[in-house]
């Protein structure tokens, strides 16, 4: 099962390695990591993709937590947080298929942030599905380079982790 | 006062209590020899390898649960510290490792001598700091102290630049610390002791299995009177063994790969098993499936991440052992009718209990003409004192001292169990023997293990250490050689150790003595003569070459699958 997890840690050299040593060294997946602080400088947000059955991802929690510079571990189930990430995508983008890019920009509300005669590079922000949705229509037409930032992950309501 | 990093680091370990330090200089650490030459508060032990200085420092903690320090170099003294780190870490063993680094606007340049020794050690660290700024170097160090020391215990390394040692600053410890990322959990949730109390007088054939926790929790007392309360029985893991009197008749002594037929039987026959301070290792374990299959587990463990790690746990029970138990003991205080009722309902486990027992002892065949190592171990028991500390060192012997020595204090027992670290055995003992000038210190070695790290008998004869050095040669990688005999078709491929060494003249090379024993009837007197004779002492025991530790339960077999007899 895929979980996004969230990880407020201090805000110092050396607790990337911490977080992801610990992944790799326990043979756990990391499908994507992000980082930066937070509105406490001294603190460090990480959202993380991973997957695993329950106990896999007991452990992973458990770990998390173990470690001396993790300061709060959130593992978010699909309904209680909102994701979004960036992808930005560099697309083929010749006389036929440029107005086909168009159509499928406007529809996702994605940008277009740079253009050439022979491609397009797109902006898109939304939930990592929606991301995978604009991709799939944008494959056929010839993707050239792609970023993805992983998602950032943030709990409904009204309560707030501070940091 | 103002003073440069060497002397602040100097005096934040006299302010943590410590008085002992195994060290060995070097270019980046020389400033901390040089304070040290004139700072008379510590005694600094000089090992002949950093290794050595480090499973010395474990042997010191293991003995006297303070924590241990070991100071190296930069680069290679600092590699040569990753095995005892790992060992320490392995066993939760309380350390403080202080390294010396390139100076700060070096670091990154492949300066002469620089390794990422915090990189190197991440995995089996329990935390580690590098030093940029002195002013950061009280803090860190009160950090460091708390955390090996804390929770579940460990080594935490402090990478310490020259830079940092030069630079002064006014020197103040902090009287406390707070880290807000760590707060281990020390109380048992009284629900939850409720309801083990609960299960555990619902039980009709309940276990006891103890492990490392309730020794490095200083809980040996509490969990005596729990089993005596109760009357029942205990078994113990490796690192377990001194937690409960092994000439009680409640104990079933070692469970596990080597452990008795009857903790064995008891385990996979169990209807609710109480693990305390142990971590459900695949020794242990055996066959993960068919592991207590019958059995309710109550898991008590400081760690969270121990808890259903590897098998299900029907209630956990995180806090420190001493509390949970006292708590526990507690609980049954108020229960006393229940638990005389449940004493008098244990009667037909403790009748199949002592059938087991009856049907395959721990036991050996004796012969006339060659030594058994079995044997040895009992004999050595029998005359050593009864607060003496044995080290020993990891292959057969270690498992026949574990299985024929009976051990009945706490932290008499040092063993490497988690890393199995050869080599292991006489620095530990050394450092065991510093922390106890006046107490019997005896390493129980193999020929192989004890060549690992013998360059320390000139460490023992000069800082007079007069550790009893058992030997227990069989001229082979013999715990190796029985998985050879017995799952290789009896393909010795490099286990034979070939050249046969005289052992009585490197002891006396060192200016120690050395003693032989190569008939049983010549054992007793040497063990004696060992024993008296002052200073260190090699004491070669020539056993039974091809002698195997027995029971064993192959690997990934179920505990009761035990290989009994040649
Ligand atoms: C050749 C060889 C053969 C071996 N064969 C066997 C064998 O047959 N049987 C056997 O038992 N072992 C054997 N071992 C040792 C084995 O590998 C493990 O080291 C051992 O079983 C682990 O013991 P433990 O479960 O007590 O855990 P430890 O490593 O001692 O861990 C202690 C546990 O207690 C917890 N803890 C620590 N402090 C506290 C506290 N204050 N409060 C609460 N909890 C705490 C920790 O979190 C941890 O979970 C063998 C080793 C070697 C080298
Ligand atoms: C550093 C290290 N290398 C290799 C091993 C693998 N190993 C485990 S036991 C053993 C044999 C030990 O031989 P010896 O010290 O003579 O003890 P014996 O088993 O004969 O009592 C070996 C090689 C180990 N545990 N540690
Ligand atoms: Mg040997």
């Amino acid at each position: 099962m895929r979980h996004t997890i969230t990880v407020l840690v201090e805000n110092e050299f050396g607790v990337l390695s911490r977080v992801s040593g610990l992944f790799s060294g326990r043979g756990f997946n990391i499908d994507s990591l992000s980082v930066a602080p937070t509105n406490d400088e001294s603190i460090s947000r990480m959202t993380i993709v991973t997957s695993g059955d329950e106990q896999i991802l007991e452990q992973i929690s458990k770990q998390l937590n173990k470690l001396i510079d993790v300061i709060k571990v959130i593992d978010f189930t699909d309904e209680s947080a909102i994701e979004r990430e960036m992808a930005l995508i560099k697309v083929t983008a010749e006389e036929e298929s440029r107005a086909e890019v168009l159509r499928i920009v406007d529809i996702f509300r994605a940008k277009i942030i740079d253009v050439t005669p022979r491609s397009y590079t797109i902006e898109a922000t939304g939930a990592p599905a929606k991301i995978e949705a604009i991709l799939e229509l944008l494959r056929p037409l010839g993707l050239k380079e792609l970023v993805r930032t992983g998602p950032a992950a943030i709990g409904r309501g009204a309560k707030g982790w501070k940091g | 006062m103002k003073m440069n990093g060497a002397r602040i680091m100097l005096e934040c370990l006299k302010l943590e209590g410590v008085d002992t330090v195994f060290g060995y200089p070097g270019g980046t650490v020389i400033n901390i020899y040089d304070e040290l030459f004139s700072f008379k508060d510590i005694r600094h032990i000089l090992p002949r390898h950093e290794q050595a200085g480090v499973h010395a420092a474990d042997g010191y903690a293991r003995a006297t649960g303070k924590v241990g320090v070991a100071i190296a170099t930069s680069g290679p003294g600092a590699t040569n510290t990753v095995t005892g780190i790992a060992t320490a870490y392995m066993d939760s063993v309380p350390l403080v490792v202080i390294t010396g680094q390139v100076p700060t606007p070096l670091i990154g340049n492949d300066a002469f001598q620089e390794v990422d020794i915090i990189g190197i050690t991440r995995p089996c660290t329990k935390h580690s700091f590098l030093v940029k700024d002195v002013k950061d170097l009280p803090l860190i160090m009160k950090k460091a102290f708390y955390i090996a020391r804390s929770g579940r215990p460990g080594p935490v390394l402090v990478d310490l630049p020259k830079d940092v040692q030069i630079a002064t600053t006014e020197f103040k410890y902090p009287d406390t610390v707070d880290i807000r990322g760590y707060k281990p959990t020390i109380e048992g949730h009284p629900k939850q002791v409720e309801k083990a109390v609960t299960l555990l007088l619902g039980a009709t054939k309940p276990v006891i299995y103890v492990g490392g926790g309730v020794v490095l929790a200083n809980a040996a007392g509490e969990l005596t009177s729990l089993a005596r309360k109760l009357n029942a029985p205990v078994t113990t893991t490796l690192m377990g063994l001194g937690a409960f009197p092994e000439d009680d008749p409640l104990s079933l002594g070692l469970l596990g790969m080597h452990g008795t037929y009857y903790a064995n039987m008891a385990v996979t026959n169990t209807d609710l098993l109480v693990a305390v301070g142990a971590r459900f290792d695949d020794r242990v374990t055996g066959k993960i499936a068919t592991f207590a299959p019958h059995a309710k587990i109550i898991h008590i463990d400081v760690d969270p991440t121990s808890i259903k790690k590897n098998v299900r746990v029907d209630l956990p029970i995180v806090g420190d052992v001493k509390d949970v138990l006292t708590r526990m003991l507690k609980v049954i205080e108020e229960r006393a009718d229940k638990v005389a009722e449940f004493r008098k309902s244990l009667g037909p486990w403790l009748e199949d209990i002592k059938g087991w027992k009856e049907k395959h002892p721990i036991s050996f065949k004796q012969t006339s003409n060659v030594i058994k190592p079995q044997f040895v171990i009992q004999k050595l028991r029998e005359l050593s004192d009864d607060d003496a500390i044995i080290a020993t060192d990891v292959g057969q012997h270690q498992m026949w001292t574990a299985q024929f020595f009976t051990f009945t204090k706490p932290r008499t027992l040092l063993s490497s169990g988690g890393l199995g670290t050869m080599g292991y055995g006489l620095p530990a003992a050394m450092g065991a023997q510093a922390a106890f000038p006046k107490r019997q210190v005896i390493a129980i070695c193999g020929d192989g293990g004890f060549q690992m790290n013998l360059q320390e008998l000139a460490t023992l004869v000069q800082n007079r250490l007069p550790v009893k050095i058992c030997i227990l040669n069989n001229n082979f990688l013999g715990m190796v050689r029985q998985w050879q005999e017995l799952f290789f078709d009896k393909r010795y491929s490099q286990t034979c150790m070939e050249l046969p060494i005289d052992f009585i003249k490197l002891a006396e090379a060192f200016g120690a003595k050395g003693f032989q024993a190569t008939k049983p009837d010549e054992v007793e007197s040497v063990i004696k003569k060992g024993f008296k004779t002052p200073g260190p002492v090699i004491m070669e025991f020539k056993i039974a070459r091809e002698e195997k530790v027995l029971p064993m339960v192959p690997a990934g077999a179920s505990l009761n699958e035990m290989v009994l007899n040649a």
